[in-house]
C-alpha cells in the first residue's frame, strides 16, 4: 500500500501490518523479509522519517492502551500508540498533564520518544525523552529489553529521538507533571521585528512556562520578522473544558488556492488581528498546545501534491544573524509559508540525534511547488553556515552531507546500530537518504 | 417503560480482544457502564481492562472464554451474571478463514461453524433466561452483511452468518417480550484486523464509529443495523439480483 508522511509531498510503496495485539506486534517483526522494516505510529512527522519504499512498515496505531497509571507519582505505562493528545485528556482528570507535548495531539508517544518532540515549554521542561523513565525495545535480534537512561544509557541515548532506528517500542513509562488546573493564563503580544521579536522572547523564557511565536514569514523590509508572540503559565483556576467539536478538510484544496496573494493576506489579517497593547486570557490547556487539531486533516490545504516542513534550531549566538538570513531568504522567494514558528529553547536533547539545543527553533511549511527544493536548499546551507541543524521529524530533502555536520553524535549513534543492529533490519527512507548507518 | 437510573449497568463484550469489541468497551464504560471482558488472549484482555479502567474510571472485569468450548458455557454464563450488576450483552467474536483455503481442508469449515455459528448461539442460549428475568437490556450481535447472500468468495462464512441472523430473529421475538431488545449489527467494510490488506476497500468504518454506532443502535432497540449504514442499500441491491445472473458474478 502507499504511505505518506504527514506533510504528503513524499510517499511510499510498502508492505504494511497493523498489528492490534503485543503478539501479533512480535509476529510482524519477527517475519521473513529482504527489505529492512520500519515503524509508523502517527504518521505526524511529515517526511520520510516512517517510509521505507519497497519495503516493511509496521503499523503501531492499534496498540494504544494505557497499561497502568499511578494517580499518586503521576507514573503511567503505555503501548506505543497511545496519542500524547489522549493521555493529556486523561491526565488532566487527575490534575496532571504530559510534561512535554509537540503541536499535536495526535503524535503518539511511540513517534513522541522516537523524534525526541519538544514543544512550548522546551526552555523550561526539555523535550519528551526527558520524561521517560524506560522503554520496553524489541531489539531487531527480536530480544526484548528494558533499557533506561541509567541501564544502557548509549541505547536510551540512541533510541530517544533515533527515529525508530533501534528497534520496536512495546511500552513506555512516563512521569507526568503535577499541575492545579486544566488551564493557562496566556498573553499575547506583538512584535513590530525581528529584533523586537527576539528581545521579548529573551525576556519571556525568564519569566514564563510557556512561550511561542507565530512570525510573518511574507513580511519584508522594516517589517521582516514581526510576529505575534504568546507565553502562558499554568492557571490556579479551572476553565471549561474546551469544546469537542471539530471542523473536518473534507476535500483538497486545489493547489493555487495556497498563493502568494493569499498567504501574505492570511498572514497580514492574523497579524493585524490583535491590539497593540496585546491581551490575556485564560484558555484550556489542551487548545493551547493544540491549535491546528480543531481542523482535521489541515494537511489537505495544501492540495494532492502536499508540502514541505522546514525546522531548523540555530545555536543562541548564531540566531540574530542566521534567523535574519533565513527570513530574508523566506521572504525573498515569495513561496511564503502560511504558518510559520519561531521559539526559543533552552535545553539539549538527550538522544544522539535529538534536534533540540539552546537557541532558536524556525518552522515553516512550504507548498510543494516547482523551486521548493531550491529554496530548502538554501535554508540548509544557511542553517549549517550558523552551527544549526534541520529537524528530522519535519524534513524530507535534505543532503547526507549537511546531517552528518549537523548531528555531531551520528558516530556514537551508528556504534550502538553497528551492535544491536548488524544486519540493517531496521531501515527507511530518511535512513537511506541521509546515509545514517554511513 | 420504567429505567431505574441508578442501576448499576454491566455490558458483558464476549470476543473482547478485536478492535471493534475494544472500542465498544471504551465507549460503553465512557457512558457509565462497567464491562466485563470476555475472550482467550487473557494477557491482552488484562491490557484492555487496565486501559478502560484509567481511561473512564470504570470497574472492568476479565472472565476466560472460548466461543468453541460449547461445553464451558454454562459455568462462564453463571460466573459472568454473578460479577455483572445490570446485564447487557454485545457478541464480538467470528472467525473468516479464507474460502478458497476451506475448499481444501472442512476443519476450517467446521470450525468457521463452531464459532460463527453454533458458539454464538450456545452462549445467547444460556444468557437468554437471565436477561429474561431481568426484564430489560439490550442484546447487540456483531454478524455481517455475509449472511445476507451466499457469495463464491465467503459462503461458509456467509451460511453461518446467515443462520446466526435467522436465530437472532427469533431470540428477538423471545426477548421482546420480557422487554429486552436483540439488535443484528451487519458490518460492511470495517478498518479492522479482519479486512486489513484487502485490496477494493472503501468508506470503511474506524472501530470508533462502529462501536459508537453498535451503542446507539442499542439504545434505540434497532432491529437489524448496517455498519456503515449505506450498506443497507449496498446490501439490498446485492440480495436482488436474479440468481442466474449472481452465480457468474465473481464476488
Amino acid at each position: 500500500m502507499e504511505l505518506s508522511g504527514w506533510g504528503r509531498a513524499l510517499t511510499a510503496e510498502v508492505r504494511a501490518w497493523r498489528p492490534e495485539r503485543a503478539p501479533g506486534l512480535a509476529e510482524a517483526f519477527r517475519a521473513e523479509r529482504e527489505d529492512g522494516v520500519i515503524v509508523y505510529a502517527g504518521g505526524r512527522s511529515y517526511g520520510d522519517a516512517p517510509l521505507n519504499g519497497g519495503g516493511d512498515v509496521i503499523m503501531t496505531g492499534r496498540l494504544d492502551r494505557i497499561l497502568s497509571a499511578d494517580w499518586e507519582s503521576g507514573e503511567v505505562v503505555c503501548e506505543p500508540g497511545v496519542t500524547i493528545g489522549d493521555l493529556m485528556r486523561i491526565a488532566l482528570s487527575h490534575k496532571f498533564i504530559v510534561p512535554v507535548s509537540p503541536g499535536t495531539g495526535f503524535a503518539t508517544v511511540g513517534g513522541g520518544l522516537a523524534n525526541d518532540v519538544h514543544g512550548k515549554n522546551q526552555h523550561r521542561h526539555g523535550s519528551f525523552g526527558d520524561h521517560v523513565q524506560w522503554v520496553d525495545l524489541m531489539l531487531p535480534s527480536g530480544e526484548v529489553k528494558r533499557i533506561t537512561p541509567d541501564a544502557d544509557s548509549e541505547l536510551f541515548n540512541a533510541t530517544v529521538g533515533g527515529i525508530g532506528l533501534t528497534g520496536i517500542m512495546l511500552a513506555m513509562s512516563i512521569k507526568l507533571r503535577r499541575v492545579k488546573s486544566n488551564a493557562v493564563l496566556m498573553r499575547e503580544k506583538k512584535a513590530r521585528d525581528l529584533d523586537e521579536f527576539l528581545a521579548m522572547q529573551d525576556e519571556a523564557r525568564e519569566k514564563h512556562a510557556y512561550v511561542v511565536g507565530w512570525i510573518d514569514a511574507t513580511a519584508r523590509g522594516r517589517s521582516l520578522g514581526r510576529g505575534i508572540m504568546e507565553s502562558a503559565d499554568d492557571s490556579q483556576g479551572e476553565t471549561d473544558a474546551p469544546p469537542g467539536g471539530r471542523i473536518r478538510m473534507p476535500v483538497e484544496m486545489p493547489g493555487f488556492a495556497m498563493n502568494r496573494v493569499s498567504i501574505s493576506l492570511f498572514n497580514a489579517f492574523y497579524y493585524h488581528r490583535l491590539p497593540f497593547g496585546g491581551r490575556e486570557r485564560q484558555a484550556p490547556i489542551t487548545q493551547f498546545l493544540y491549535p491546528l487539531d480543531a481542523i482535521e486533516d489541515w494537511n489537505r490545504l495544501y492540495g494532492k501534491r502536499g508540502f514541505y516542513q522546514f525546522q531548523c534550531a540555530l545555536p543562541e549566538v548564531e540566531s540574530p544573524v542566521g534567523l535574519r538570513k533565513l527570513m530574508e531568504a523566506i521572504s525573498g522567494a515569495g513561496t511564503g509559508s502560511f504558518l510559520a514558528v519561531l521559539k526559543s529553547m533552552g535545553k539539549w536533547g538527550r538522544g544522539h540525534l535529538s534536534f533540540p539545543m539552546p537557541g532558536y527553533t524556525l518552522a515553516l511549511d512550504f507548498p510543494s511547488k516547482p523551486g521548493v527544493i531550491e529554496l530548502l536548499d538554501r535554508l540548509e546551507r544557511i542553517t549549517l553556515d550558523h552551527g544549526g541543524r534541520i529537524y528530522l521529524a519535519k524534513d524530507g530533502a535534505m543532503k547526507a552531507e549537511s546531517f552528518a555536520q549537523m548531528y555531531p553524535k551520528l558516530d556514537e549513534f551508528r556504534a550502538v546500530l553497528d551492535r544491536i543492529d548488524p544486519n540493517r533490519v531496521m531501515d527507511s527512507d530518511m535512513s537511506r537518504r541521509l546515509k545514517i548507518r554511513g | 417503560m420504567t429505567s431505574n437510573k441508578n442501576r448499576k449497568e454491566s455490558w458483558l463484550v464476549l470476543g473482547a480482544s478485536s478492535s471493534v469489541a475494544r472500542a465498544f468497551a471504551r465507549a460503553a464504560a465512557e457512558d457509565g457502564a462497567d464491562i466485563i471482558l470476555a475472550g482467550r488472549d487473557m494477557d491482552d484482555l488484562g491490557r484492555t481492562a487496565e486501559d478502560v479502567s484509567v481511561r473512564t474510571g470504570r470497574d472492568v472485569d476479565v472472565i476466560a472464554f472460548d466461543a468453541e468450548d460449547v461445553a464451558s458455557h454454562a459455568a462462564f454464563v453463571e460466573d459472568a451474571v454473578n460479577r455483572a450488576g445490570f446485564l447487557n450483552v454485545f457478541l464480538a467474536f467470528g472467525a473468516m478463514p479464507e474460502q478458497d483455503e476451506i475448499d481444501t481442508d472442512f476443519a476450517l469449515a467446521e470450525r468457521s461453524i463452531a464459532v460463527n455459528y453454533t458458539g454464538a448461539l450456545s452462549v445467547l442460549h444460556r444468557l437468554a433466561p437471565h436477561l429474561e428475568e431481568q426484564g430489560d437490556g439490550h442484546v447487540v450481535v456483531l454478524s455481517s452483511v455475509a449472511g445476507d447472500r451466499g457469495r463464491l468468495k465467503n459462503y461458509v462464512y456467509g451460511s453461518a452468518k446467515a443462520g446466526l441472523n435467522t436465530y437472532l430473529q427469533g431470540l428477538r421475538a423471545r426477548l421482546f417480550r420480557k422487554g429486552v431488545s436483540v439488535t443484528t449489527i451487519k458490518p460492511g467494510f470495517m478498518d479492522t484486523d479482519m479486512t486489513w490488506g484487502i485490496e477494493g476497500m472503501f468508506l470503511v468504518a474506524s472501530p470508533d464509529q462502529a462501536a459508537r454506532a453498535c451503542l446507539n443502535a442499542a439504545r434505540k432497540r434497532r432491529h437489524v443495523v448496517y455498519v456503515p449504514f449505506f450498506w443497507w442499500g449496498i446490501m439490498n441491491i446485492i440480495r436482488h439480483i436474479p440468481e442466474f445472473i449472481f452465480k457468474k458474478m465473481n464476488i
